[in-house]
């Protein structure tokens, strides 16, 4: 069998990757010192300011700290799976960002170079899986350290997650049946010609965004590791780096969230005159990056902005808020959009 | 030995280690999570043959879903295992015996099935996700709606058995 190895193609997606997992960690590295600067100017504080101008070292030097504190595996723990809670969280956060279009293309040396590692034709249902996926990290971390706290937390996290994927699924499909694509990239373009999806499906955008809120364990919906009822969580016996991995791979998931309702619901790297600028070619590309990070970043400020702002949900309020209101309202939201398409498509003549 | 060859290989060889795992091992949690990564394996074959739903919609259902069920179920049972009831000897050959015989039937049936090889590897549409959705809704579109049938009075029994 024969066959040749484009050898640009494998250097372009290698580069690409190590980009996009790059800049993730990056944002998420900075979303801490970001964190702490909105919770201080929200309550009139000063927040970090130390570690270089305007606190800007802080992040490295929290890392810095988590790398060099002793690492305690407690002696009931089981070894293997309490090493890998911690690692498979932080793998499943980084999965996502691979279907993801990031900008359109760019042209390098007559070079058509997409910037979206893999434009699959189940782009999103990867995104439903991964997040599917996550809650195995929770779980294995929270089992393996033999401690009732963590395992109670594990099962919070885990009941959670698997709650609020149905309505977040749900959500989507409404969104499913306009764009007619699964693809991430024909989500962008439709946005990029008509209009943003989130004038079309406001309500689906609401639940996409609750249901976020409760996949990323960010408060109101944190109570897998409500400190106050459960000493910390599910990551209560983890100490040293494998707890800062816990932790970053939420900031990751928080930034990837974001990032995806820019792109779902917002345009993506889509914004509105972008083709009658008069520009085109590379500069329009960089634009349209820039576009969709600003989009990010409003996302990730208003994850903190609602951190600091609401009180936790109780147990019971969470679960009857997912099953009893969002699967509801998603399927009530599924059910005008196919009667809206069905009377834009034939009239009422069916 | 072409790429796929080589993929198919590993592919195949990691989903026989782990459901030997499943199997073999003494830790029931260690069995469920051999079982994740065999149906992991397994979902990489559904990748070979470009499948891409099927793919996606085995790791959703199979490992995002059941299997959290399985491993909930597993984390709140008490595992010690000097309080765990010894199973007799006659229920240990009962079951081999039992499953043997299922191995020797299936055996049998497949020995002499025709089962064709996928014609062009991995260039067959049928699993993309329009492709399959306009098949399901129109050749097969009875099954599909009384299979779902099926599933909405499931749901109904799991609540009218959850409320007594």
């Amino acid at each position: 069998m024969e066959f040749t190895i484009d050898w640009y193609f494998i250097i372009e997606k290698l580069l690409l990757i190590s980009a996009v997992l790059g800049i993730s960690l990056v944002v998420a590295m900075y979303s801490t010192w970001g964190e702490r600067k909105v919770a201080a100017w929200i309550q009139d504080r000063r927040g970090p300011n130390r570690a270089g101008p305007f606190g800007l070292l802080q992040p490295l030097a929290d890392g810095g700290k988590l790398f060099f504190k002793e690492e305690i595996i407690p002696s009931s723990a089981n070894r293997f799976l309490f090493i890998m809670g911690p690692s498979l969280a932080m793998f499943t956060a980084c999965l996502t960002s691979a279907v993801i279009p990031w900008g359109d293309t760019l042209t390098i040396a007559g070079r058509e170079v997409s910037l979206q590692i893999a434009d699959i034709n189940i782009g999103v249902l990867w995104i439903m899986m991964v997040v599917g996926m996550g809650v195995y990290g929770i779980m294995i971390g929270g089992w393996a350290s033999n401690n009732k706290f963590s395992l109670l937390a594990a099962c919070r996290g885990a009941s959670q997650v698997i709650s609020y994927e149905l309505p977040m699924g749900l959500a989507l499909i409404a969104l499913f049946m306009i764009s007619g694509s699964l693809s991430l990239k024909d989500i962008v373009e439709q946005q990029r010609e008509g209009v943003w999806f989130v004038l079309l499906q406001p309500i689906g955008f609401l639940i996409f965004l609750i249901c976020s809120f409760a996949e990323t364990n960010r408060t109101p919906f944190d109570l897998p590791e409500a400190e106050n009822e459960l000493n910390g969580g599910y990551h209560l016996e983890y100490s040293s780096m494998k707890l800062g991995f816990y932790l970053f791979a939420e900031y990751i998931n928080m930034f990837i969230s974001s990032v995806l309702m820019a792109t779902l619901y917002f345009g993506g790297y889509a914004f509105p005159f972008m083709d009658k600028l008069g520009i085109d070619g590379n500069w329009l590309t960089v634009l349209g990056i820039g576009a969709l990070f600003l989009k990010t970043l409003f996302f990730i400020f208003f994850f903190m902005w609602v951190r600091w702002t609401i009180p936790r949900f109780r147990y019971d309020q969470l679960m009857k808020l997912g099953w009893k209101v969002l699967i509801p309202l998603a399927l009530l939201n599924m059910l005008i959009t196919g009667a809206w398409i069905l009377f834009r498509e034939n009239g009422f003549n069916f | 030995m072409g790429i796929d060859m080589i993929i198919f290989t590993v592919l195949s060889a990691i989903a026989i280690a782990s459901a030997l795992g499943v199997i073999l091992s003494k830790n029931p949690v260690n069995s469920v999570l051999c079982m994740i990564t065999c149906f992991v394996a397994i979902a990489g074959h559904y990748i070979m043959l470009n499948a891409q739903f099927l793919f996606v919609v085995h790791l959703i259902v199979y490992t995002g879903a059941i299997m959290v069920l399985f491993l909930f179920v597993l984390m709140m049972m008490n595992l010690n295992a000097d309080i765990e009831p010894q199973k007799r000897n006659w229920l240990k050959y009962a079951g081999a015996i039992s499953g043997g015989a299922l191995l020797l039937v299936l055996v049998a049936a497949l020995r002499d099935a025709s089962l064709p090889a996928i014609q062009g590897g991995g260039n067959t549409e049928i699993g993309l996700v329009q492709n399959l959705g306009k098949t399901l809704f129109t050749s097969y579109v009875v099954p599909f709606e009384l299979s779902s049938v099926l599933f909405l009075s499931a749901m109904i029994g799991a609540v009218v058995i959850g409320k007594k």
